[in-house]
């Protein structure tokens, strides 16, 4: 922990903190105080820039060894259909034409995107899908009971599941958590060779797409995908077009997933203390007017 | 199937202290009636074969049995067993409340065998969400606390599953003590009755709606007609017609059935019973049909009229709650109690529809190729509904759930004679 953090050369302090709206919430308060610095650290990230990558798939290979999966198919062949993360591969670089027409084909990566506030970890009812303070949303499999929901809300599809064992686990890209603990990059952004897939702290990858999008407007499609959809992922995408051009869900809006439920779990303690009263004075008053015959008789017929 | 009309004169008495209970206990697990008749062979089979179904399923994981997908993560079991189940047991919950807290004595003949389908919905459907668990044997997690997932919907709905069978057990319990021949453990547990009311109503009142809220985390994957801010508005409102057709569909087939183990109580009132039902229904009904008009006004889902899936909504809206509703105004006009059957399951077979239509049909619309269940998930979900029928069955053959009220009496004088002639 101490290591962790004395290594990281970002935290300034309440400014920074409370300039960056990733933070976890009631982090700007704390942040001044020297003994809550840990809940001041700020949210790593990745910046994807389509227009650098150039579909070699080190990642893929870096991702599967990192993460003990089978080495993804060696043939690029593989480009020429669309696939999806599965199981045994928590990322797949696909091929899309070029949206100018003839130009070169575009690249895009796919993983999980890590919420800053994520659907999965809302709708887990053990808490086996949680956000670290990092920014990592890691699973627990000794938590997991296997109900699935977490597939049901995630908004990117990510998490999968295996439906062929006997002791199902979920599997899905865990951001190299436990590389970046011991002070390493995730091993898909530490083999990338363009630059294409950048890691760093959020804010600065937030400023560098900023910069990016502004200086080079004929390049980049004017958006930083992520940065705002369903209330902002770690993961930054530069797109030379629109995302759901290039297999990317386009229609997600910005509305952070948890709040969706939110409106329901606050009324549940409400439904708790009004319906019992109610129903209890209901229960009261109706037990002389039904039969007349005093307070024993008004249920059963003792 | 049920016997006699003295079933409960000849039925044997259970001797003194614990091992009589248990002699007593273990005589009544024998069957009753003759055993091969066709409802047992095709129920018998459909329960074996689920049976093996199910091994299978827990030998090899659910990609053995099932088509669910990395796509489409839920199925039948949920969609169906669970979801659609619970709603069909939402009638237990309106009946104890018109019984108990209103004290609407019309009602009193029915509302044992309501609580009783209600609980066994309960174990059984809610219990096929083991089979649907990838870790079953994990599911206490989330009761016994070491790891609380209070953001999550499910944690609610979960909760309140394990706490409503209890809430149902205790307001069936009095049964369970009459059948046991315990005077003072049936006075205790009638105590308690008021009280398991008053919080199963409440705990329906959020999981019926909880159930429906789960659905909120999938904005984009459910079909702009079917999803809504107001699902769990919607699946609340619904539960009560869903549940009060229940019970007529199901009173449609025990007087059938269970004709010799009726009270004459019931037979006399249940058309008046089942149309006093149906109005119930009607308002539910009213209810539900302004919400969902209300939220097409508030959406502006005119233009996804103009597609397979408008006619599909408006099949569902007007074949399943408009014509029901209108037929069950005409069928209480004209006291057809008839007619009021064949409407229950008119509106039963819509919410199937809609419960089915929110979790597994317009669910990722857009995807192809789209789910549908596999001839596996089909048997075990018969096989499970199969052992709630033997279930029920075994229980309405030794307790007394029919006319509880008149049930009541006419035992308690039997009681009184047994016990002297013991004496």
């Amino acid at each position: 922990m101490a290591a962790r953090i004395g290594r990281r050369g970002f935290l300034k302090g309440a400014g920074v903190a409370a300039g960056t709206a990733l933070a976890v919430k009631g982090a700007p308060a704390l942040a001044a105080a020297p003994a809550q610095e840990a809940d001041g650290v700020e949210f790593t990230g990745m910046l994807f820039d389509a227009t650098l990558c150039v579909g070699c798939r080190a990642c893929e290979a870096a991702c599967a060894e990192a993460n003990g999966n089978p080495a993804p198919p060696a043939e690029d062949a593989v480009l020429e259909t669309r696939r999806d993360t599965a199981t045994d591969a928590f990322t797949v670089v696909n091929r899309f034409e070029s949206p100018a027409g003839a130009g070169e084909p575009v690249h895009v990566r796919r993983q999980c995107m890590h919420c800053n506030q994520p659907a999965c970890a809302s709708a887990c009812l053990v808490k086996a899908l949680e956000k670290t303070k990092e920014g990592a949303v890691v699973y627990d499999g000794d938590r997991c009971m296997g109900c699935r929901y977490c597939m049901i809300a995630c908004p990117f599809d990510v998490p999968k599941y295996e439906y062929e064992s006997a002791s199902p686990y979920i599997r899905k890209c865990g951001f190299c958590a436990g590389r970046q603990q011991q002070g390493l990059k995730p091993a898909c952004a530490e083999v990338c060779p363009t630059g294409a897939t950048l890691y760093g702290k959020k804010r600065e990858l937030l400023e560098i797409a900023r910069t990016r999008v502004y200086g080079q407007p004929g390049v980049y499609a004017h958006q930083i995908y992520g940065e705002h959809e369903v209330g902002g992922t770690g993961w930054l995408y530069l797109l030379p077009a629109r995302p759901d051009r290039l297999g990317l869900p386009g229609n997600l809006g910005n509305t952070p997933y948890p709040e969706l439920t939110s409106g329901f779990l606050f009324a549940v303690p409400l439904v708790f203390v009004l319906f019992p009263s109610v129903l209890y004075g209901l229960d009261r008053m109706t037990r002389g007017a039904a039969n007349g015959e005093g307070e024993e008789a008004g249920h059963g017929e003792e | 199937m049920a016997r006699s009309e003295n079933a409960a004169a000849v039925r044997p008495v259970p001797g003194q202290g614990a091992l009589g209970t248990l002699k007593f206990v273990l005589s009544e697990l024998r069957p009753k009636g003759p055993i091969l008749t066709p409802f047992n062979v095709i129920t018998g089979v459909i329960i074996a074969v689920g049976i093996v179904l199910i091994v299978i399923r827990f030998a090899y994981g659910l990609g053995a049995v099932t088509n669910l997908s990395q796509s489409f993560p839920w199925g039948i079991w949920i969609g169906f067993d669970v979801v659609t189940g619970v709603a069909f047991a939402g009638g237990a919950y309106v009946l104890t409340f018109a019984v108990h807290i209103l004290k609407l004595k019309k009602y009193e003949p029915i509302v044992r065998v309501t609580v009783l389908n209600g609980f066994l919905a309960y174990v059984f459907y809610a219990g096929a969400l083991l089979l649907d668990l990838g870790r079953p044997w994990n599911v206490v997690n989330p009761i016994i606390g070491n790891a609380f997932g209070l953001s999550s919907v499910l944690f609610l709905v979960a909760w309140h599953f394990l706490l409503y069978m209890i809430c149902e057990f205790l307001e069936f319990s009095p049964a369970v003590a009459e059948w046991l021949h315990w005077p003072r453990a049936r006075r205790i547990l009638e105590g308690l009755t008021t009280g398991a009311v008053i919080f199963g109503i409440t705990l329906s009142t959020l999981h019926q709606s909880g159930l429906g809220a789960l659905f909120l985390l999938a904005p984009a994957k459910i079909h702009p007609l079917w999803y809504s801010h107001n699902i769990p508005v919607m699946f609340f409102v619904s539960s009560i017609f869903a549940g009060l057709s229940m019970v007529m569909v199901e009173s449609f087939f025990t007087h059938r059935a269970f004709r010799d183990r009726i009270g004459h109580e019931l037979h006399e009132g249940h058309d008046a019973i089942v149309l006093g039902l149906a109005k119930g229904a009607v308002g539910a009904l009213f209810a539900y049909f302004f919400v969902k008009l209300i939220d097409f006004v508030h959406y502006g889902l005119w233009a996804h009229l103009a597609s397979g899936w408008g006619a599909w909504y408006l099949l569902e809206i007007f074949g399943f709650v408009v014509l029901p509703t209108v037929l069950f105004l005409k069928a209480i006009r004209s006291r057809n109690a008839k007619l009021v059957q064949v409407t229950a399951f008119l509106t039963a077979f819509g919410v199937i529809l809609n419960r089915l239509n929110v979790s597994v049909i317009a669910f990722k619309w857009y995807e192809t190729p789209h789910y549908y269940p596999s001839w596996q998930e089909i048997w075990i979900t018969l096989a499970v509904i199969s052992m709630e029928l033997w279930a029920f069955r075994w229980v309405v053959n030794r307790m007394p759930v029919f006319g509880a009220a008149h049930g009541h009496e006419e035992k308690k004088e039997a009681d009184v004679v047994r016990w002297r002639a013991a004496g």
